[in-house]
C-alpha cells in the first residue's frame, strides 16, 4: 500500500499559519469503517462509511482555545482554525496550559500496520457473521435465536503537528466479532454475548466467541435471586477489567489535580493488597492499545501504577505533569475530535499463577461473577462507592454451581483494592486493550433476597 | 444560518435516490445532517475550554426484502454522494429497477427556538457559568469544587426517501449542567443537576439557574453524613421526576419493536395482556413540549406522536420505526432515531412517562413503614431479555416509620422489568418531568426525556453495604 502523505502536509501546513506568540496543534483522521450483521442465515444490514476529524488547538499566553469538525474540507479547516482563535479569549489564562515539549523519550517504533483486513471482501465478512448467527443456533438446543452476529472492521490514519515540532503519524486497523444468542426454556430467556478483536482476521478467535456466548446464556438458564450476605467475589477478566479500568481511571492527572479522586493523597502509600501490580503498557505489541504515541506526540512507554500494592504515581498528560510539577507519562488520550484527556492504552495486572478451577477450589465458597450492570450509574469514582448489578454462579465447596441474578454487589473501591485476595493465572488481553485476569476479593456485600 | 431545505440541492437528491435504488433496491432514503454545537467548561473558578464543533454530511439507505445497506460520507458533492449511493445499494443484486416517486414536500423547517444561541455572545455564556459556580459556592463551605458545563446545539436535517417523502428539521438544545463536591471528615461527596430543554438562550429565561446550583450544592453537603445503604430488598418511593428512569430502563427498552421481533424482549407476545399494576399508563411523546426528548419528526421524517404504550395495567402497543412498522404492515410511530447521519437509524423513546394518579404524595411517604425513599436516580442499564435493570440513586434517605429520615450514600438498586411493574402499589397526583438524558443502545446515543409522579414500589434489591 502507498502510504498517504496527504494528512501530515495538510496539518503541517496549518502549523505554519501560526501567529506570533501562538501555540498551535493540529490534529487529523480519516477513516473508513464496515459493518456487517446477520439474522436468519442471511445478511440483515451492512453499514460503511468514510469519517474525517480535525481538532485545533490554539494556545497564547495560557489561554487554550479549542474547534473541531469532521470534514478535511479545506474551507472547513479554516475555519475551525478560526474558530480555535476565537474560542481562546473567554479562557482564562493559566500559566500550566501549553502543548506538550518534545522530552527526548524514543517511540517504541512497533509495528501496527498489517493491511491484512484490508483485503477481507464483502462475502467473506457476510459469511463471517452468517457463521457466528448460525453455529450458536447450532450449538445447543436452547439457543432460539441470535439478537446480533456482527463483523466489524476499520482502517484509519492519524496526523499531529504541532508549533513546538512534534509531528506524527500513524495508521492501522483493526477488525472484530461480536455476537448476542439468546437461550429460551420454558418461560425464561437469557442472553450471552461475547466478542473478539484483532489487528488481523485469521487472529479472531471465532470458535471461542461463539463457545463463551453461548455458554453465557445457556449456563445462566434457571438463575435465582440469591439472599443477601457478605461474600468473597471472583471477577471474570471482563469484570476485572471494568473494576480496575475504574480504579485507575481515578488514577489519573486531571482528577488528581482538581481534587476529584479519592486517592490524590495517597502517592507512595500502600492502597492495595500487596498481591496487586497494575501498569499501563502501550509498548506491548499483544494489546490492542498498543500505540507508538500518545495524544500529544509523545512517546508511548510504559508507566507502573501500583506495584505490590503501594500506589507508584499517577499518570499525566503534559497540563496535569506541569500542574503537579513532574513530567508527562506519555499518557495523553483523545481522538482528533476531542483535547487530550489523561487516560489509559493498554492497563495490565500482574497475572497470579494458579488457573481458575484452583481458584475456585481455594475460595471454597463465594461467587463468581460473569458481568456487571450500571458502573456508570453505580460507581462514583470521587467518593469511591461502588454498587453494581451482578449476575453468574455460586461456587460452592471450591466448583461453580447454580447461576444467580438481579442481585448487586456493593462495597468501595479503596476497601475493594485491599481486599483483593488472589489473582488468578488465566490472564488475558481483552478487546478493549487491556490485559486482565480473574481476581477475587473478600467481604463484599451481595444483595438480593 | 440557512433553513434547513438548502442543505442539498432538491434535485442532488433525487438524483442520489434514483442511484441507490437501481441496483434492485426496493425502497432508498438519503438523510443529511448538518450539526453545529458549541460548549463551555468553567472548572476551578475559571473558563477551562471553549468547544466548538460542525458535522456536516449524508447517510444513504437502502433496502430490499429485510436486507438494509447503508453507507455515509462528509462529502457531500455530486461524486460523494454518488459513491456513498453504489456502497449502500451494493446489498440489492441487481434486477427489478423501482423508480423512485418525485419528492412532494417544500423540506422546509424552521426552528421554533425564541433566541438561537449561536446570536448570543460568548461573554454571556461566560457570564452564566461564573453565576452557577458562585451560587454554588455561596451554598456551604463545604463545597470544594465546582464544576459547571453549558452547551448548545442545532441539528439540522433533511430526509428524503424513495416514496416521495422530503421532510426537514431544525432542531436547537441548550444544557446547563453543574457538578459539585463536597469535602468532609469522611471524604468526598458530589452533588448534580442539570436543566437542559428543547429551546434556545430563552432558557435562562424560564429556569432559575441559581436555584439549581444551590440544590447541586445541598446534595453534595447532605450526602457528607450519608450512611451506608441498606442491602437487600424494602420498599422504595421515588420523588416525582426523579426516577422516570426506572421506566425507561424497566420496560421502555422492552417495548422497542426492534428488540420483541428478535425475541429479545421479555414483553413479547403480551399485546392485550396486563402487564403492570392497574394503575400504570405508560406513554411515549416525542411531542411533548419542549422535553429533552421532544421532536417534530424522527430521523426517518416520520411525525413524531403521542404512543400510549400502556393503559391501566395493559400493554397496548409497542414503538416502531420504518423497517419494523413495514415488517409488520403497520404504520410507525415516530420512534425511528439515530445519533447521527453516520448510524442507522433503529427503534428509539422519545419522552417516556407514567401519568398521574389520584394519591397525595405525603400520603404515599407516611404509609410507608420502612423503606428508601429517592430524590433522585442516575442512570440505569436492562438486559431486555430477562427484564433485569439496575439503577443508580444518587439523592437517597431512609424511611423509618413514615418519615424521611437519615441520607444515604450511593449505590445501584436492581430489579425485574415485569415484576416491578406489577408492584407499582401506590401512585401519586404530582406528575413532574426530570432530568436530560442521553440514552445508550448499540452504541447509539439519542437524547431522550422521562417523568413520573411520586410513586411506591412494594420492594426493589437496594446494593447498599449496611446489613
Amino acid at each position: 500500500m502507498n502510504k498517504p502523505l496527504e494528512l501530515p502536509e495538510i496539518a503541517d501546513e496549518l502549523v505554519s499559519l501560526a501567529r506570533r506568540n501562538e501555540q498551535i496543534e493540529v490534529c487529523l483522521s480519516r477513516s473508513r469503517s464496515t459493518t456487517v450483521k446477520a439474522y436468519s442465515g442471511q445478511v440483515e444490514s451492512v453499514r460503511s462509511g468514510m469519517s474525517e476529524g480535525v481538532g485545533i488547538r490554539v494556545i497564547v499566553n495560557g489561554q487554550q482555545g479549542f474547534a473541531t469538525a469532521g470534514s478535511l474540507n479545506r474551507q472547513v479547516l479554516t475555519h475551525v482554525l478560526e474558530e480555535a482563535r476565537g474560542n481562546l479569549q473567554f479562557a482564562e489564562s493559566d500559566p500550566d496550559q501549553g502543548l506538550a515539549e518534545p522530552d527526548g523519550v524514543k517511540s517504541p517504533n512497533l509495528d501496527l500496520v498489517d493491511p491484512e483486513v484490508l483485503k477481507m471482501s464483502d462475502h467473506q465478512k457476510s459469511s463471517i457473521a452468517i457463521e457466528l448467527e448460525q453455529r450458536c443456533l447450532s450449538a445447543d438446543r436452547r439457543v432460539s435465536s441470535v439478537r446480533s452476529a456482527a463483523w466489524s472492521d476499520g482502517w484509519g490514519e492519524f496526523a499531529l503537528a504541532s508549533t513546538n515540532g512534534i509531528s506524527v503519524y500513524a495508521e492501522g486497523g483493526s477488525c472484530s466479532v461480536g455476537v448476542q444468542p439468546l437461550a429460551v426454556e420454558g418461560n425464561e430467556t437469557q442472553i450471552g454475548y461475547a466478542g473478539d478483536a484483532a489487528r488481523r482476521p485469521d487472529l479472531l478467535d471465532v470458535d471461542r466467541v461463539i463457545a463463551e456466548a453461548v455458554e453465557g446464556a445457556t449456563s445462566m438458564l434457571g438463575a435465582t435471586k440469591p439472599l443477601s450476605e457478605r461474600v468473597t467475589v471472583v471477577f471474570e477478566p471482563g469484570v476485572t477489567s471494568a473494576f480496575l479500568g475504574t480504579v485507575a481511571g481515578a488514577l489519573t492527572g486531571d482528577r488528581v489535580v482538581k481534587g476529584r479522586s479519592p486517592f490524590a493523597e495517597r502517592l507512595g502509600e500502600q492502597v492495595g493488597s500487596s498481591k496487586l501490580t497494575l501498569f499501563d503498557d502501550p509498548t506491548n505489541v499483544a494489546s490492542l492499545g498498543a500505540d507508538n504515541h500518545d495524544g500529544e506526540g509523545l512517546a508511548a512507554r510504559k508507566n507502573m501504577i501500583i506495584e505490590n500494592g503501594v500506589l507508584s504515581q499517577f499518570l499525566h498528560n503534559s497540563y496535569t505533569a506541569r500542574r503537579s510539577g513532574v513530567s508527562s507519562t506519555g499518557s495523553a488520550v483523545r481522538g482528533a475530535r476531542s483535547t487530550p484527556s489523561v487516560g489509559l492504552h493498554a492497563l495490565c495486572l500482574k497475572p497470579g499463577v494458579i488457573d481458575r478451577e484452583a481458584l475456585f477450589a481455594k475460595v471454597g465458597n463465594g461467587i463468581f461473577i460473569r458481568g456487571v450492570n450500571g458502573l456508570h450509574s453505580g460507581v462514583n469514582p470521587v467518593s469511591g462507592d461502588f454498587s453494581v448489578g451482578a449476575y453468574g454462579h455460586k461456587i460452592r465447596d471450591g466448583v461453580l454451581a447454580e447461576p444467580f441474578s438481579e442481585a448487586t454487589i456493593a462495597s468501595t473501591l479503596q476497601r475493594m483494592l485491599l481486599d483483593v485476595a488472589i489473582i488468578g493465572g488465566d490472564f488475558e488481553f481483552l478487546p478493549n486493550g487491556s490485559g486482565m485476569s480473574s481476581i477475587a476479593i473478600e467481604d463484599i456485600a451481595l444483595s438480593g433476597m | 444560518m440557512k433553513p434547513a431545505s438548502s442543505l442539498l440541492d432538491r434535485e442532488l437528491i433525487q438524483e442520489t435516490l434514483t442511484e441507490a435504488i437501481s441496483n434492485g433496491g426496493e425502497w432508498a432514503e438519503v438523510f443529511v445532517e448538518d450539526r453545529q454545537n458549541a460548549s463551555a467548561d468553567f472548572d476551578e473558578r475559571r473558563v477551562e475550554a471553549m468547544v466548538s464543533s460542525r458535522d456536516l454530511g449524508a447517510g444513504i439507505r437502502v433496502t430490499v426484502g429485510e436486507v438494509t445497506g447503508f453507507a455515509h460520507t462528509s462529502d457531500l458533492t455530486r461524486d460523494g454522494l454518488s459513491e456513498a449511493a453504489q456502497a449502500a445499494a451494493a446489498v440489492a443484486k441487481g434486477g427489478g429497477r423501482v423508480k423512485p416517486i418525485p419528492l412532494n414536500g417544500d423540506g422546509i423547517a424552521e426552528s421554533k427556538a425564541r433566541i438561537l444561541p449561536e446570536t448570543i455572545s460568548k461573554t454571556r455564556k461566560v457570564e452564566l457559568l461564573e453565576q452557577v459556580d458562585s451560587a454554588a459556592r455561596a451554598e456551604n463551605a463545604a463545597i470544594t469544587q465546582v464544576n459547571v458545563r453549558y452547551s448548545e446545539g442545532r441539528r439540522r436535517v433533511l430526509i428524503a426517501n424513495s416514496e416521495g417523502l422530503f421532510n426537514a428539521d431544525d432542531q436547537t438544545r441548550t444544557l446547563l449542567s453543574v457538578n459539585c463536591v463536597a469535602t468532609g471528615d469522611q471524604g468526598l461527596q458530589t452533588g448534580r443537576e442539570t436543566v437542559g430543554y428543547t429551546v434556545g438562550f430563552e432558557l435562562f429565561e424560564d429556569h432559575d439557574i441559581e436555584a439549581m446550583a444551590r440544590r447541586a450544592a445541598g446534595r453534595a453537603v447532605t450526602k457528607l453524613g450519608a450512611r451506608p445503604a441498606p442491602s437487600g430488598q424494602l420498599p422504595v418511593v421515588i420523588e416525582r421526576g426523579g426516577g422516570g428512569v426506572l421506566f425507561h430502563e424497566a420496560c421502555g427498552h422492552g417495548l422497542e419493536a426492534d428488540l420483541v421481533n428478535k425475541g429479545a424482549s421479555v414483553f413479547r407476545d403480551r399485546l392485550g395482556e396486563l402487564v403492570a399494576a392497574p394503575s400504570v399508563t405508560l406513554v411515549d411523546d416525542g411531542t411533548m413540549g419542549v422535553e429533552w426528548g421532544t421532536v417534530a419528526i424522527d430521523d426517518e421524517g416520520c411525525p413524531t406522536q403521542r404512543n400510549v404504550l400502556i393503559e391501566d395495567g395493559i400493554l397496548t402497543d409497542y414503538m416502531w420505526d420504518h423497517l419494523r412498522s413495514r415488517a409488520a404492515g403497520r404504520s410507525a410511530s415516530g420512534n425511528g432515531r439515530r445519533q447521527s447521519y453516520q448510524h442507522l437509524p433503529m427503534v428509539r423513546m422519545t419522552n417516556t412517562f407514567v401519568t398521574n394518579g389520584d394519591v397525595e404524595p405525603s400520603d404515599i411517604i407516611a404509609d410507608t413503614q420502612n423503606g428508601v425513599y429517592v430524590a433522585q436516580l442516575g442512570g440505569g442499564q436492562v438486559n431486555t431479555a430477562t427484564g433485569d435493570f439496575v439503577f443508580g440513586m444518587t439523592e437517597a434517605y431512609l424511611i423509618e416509620n413514615g418519615e424521611i429520615t437519615a441520607p444515604l450514600r450511593e449505590g445501584n438498586l436492581i430489579g425485574n422489568g415485569p415484576e416491578v411493574l406489577q408492584n407499582i402499589e401506590v401512585i401519586g397526583n404530582d406528575f413532574a418531568m426530570g432530568s436530560p438524558g442521553t440514552c445508550g443502545k448499540d452504541g447509539q446515543g439519542v437524547p431522550v426525556g422521562d417523568g413520573q409522579p411520586t410513586l411506591r414500589v412494594a420492594a426493589l434489591t437496594i446494593g447498599g453495604t449496611a446489613s
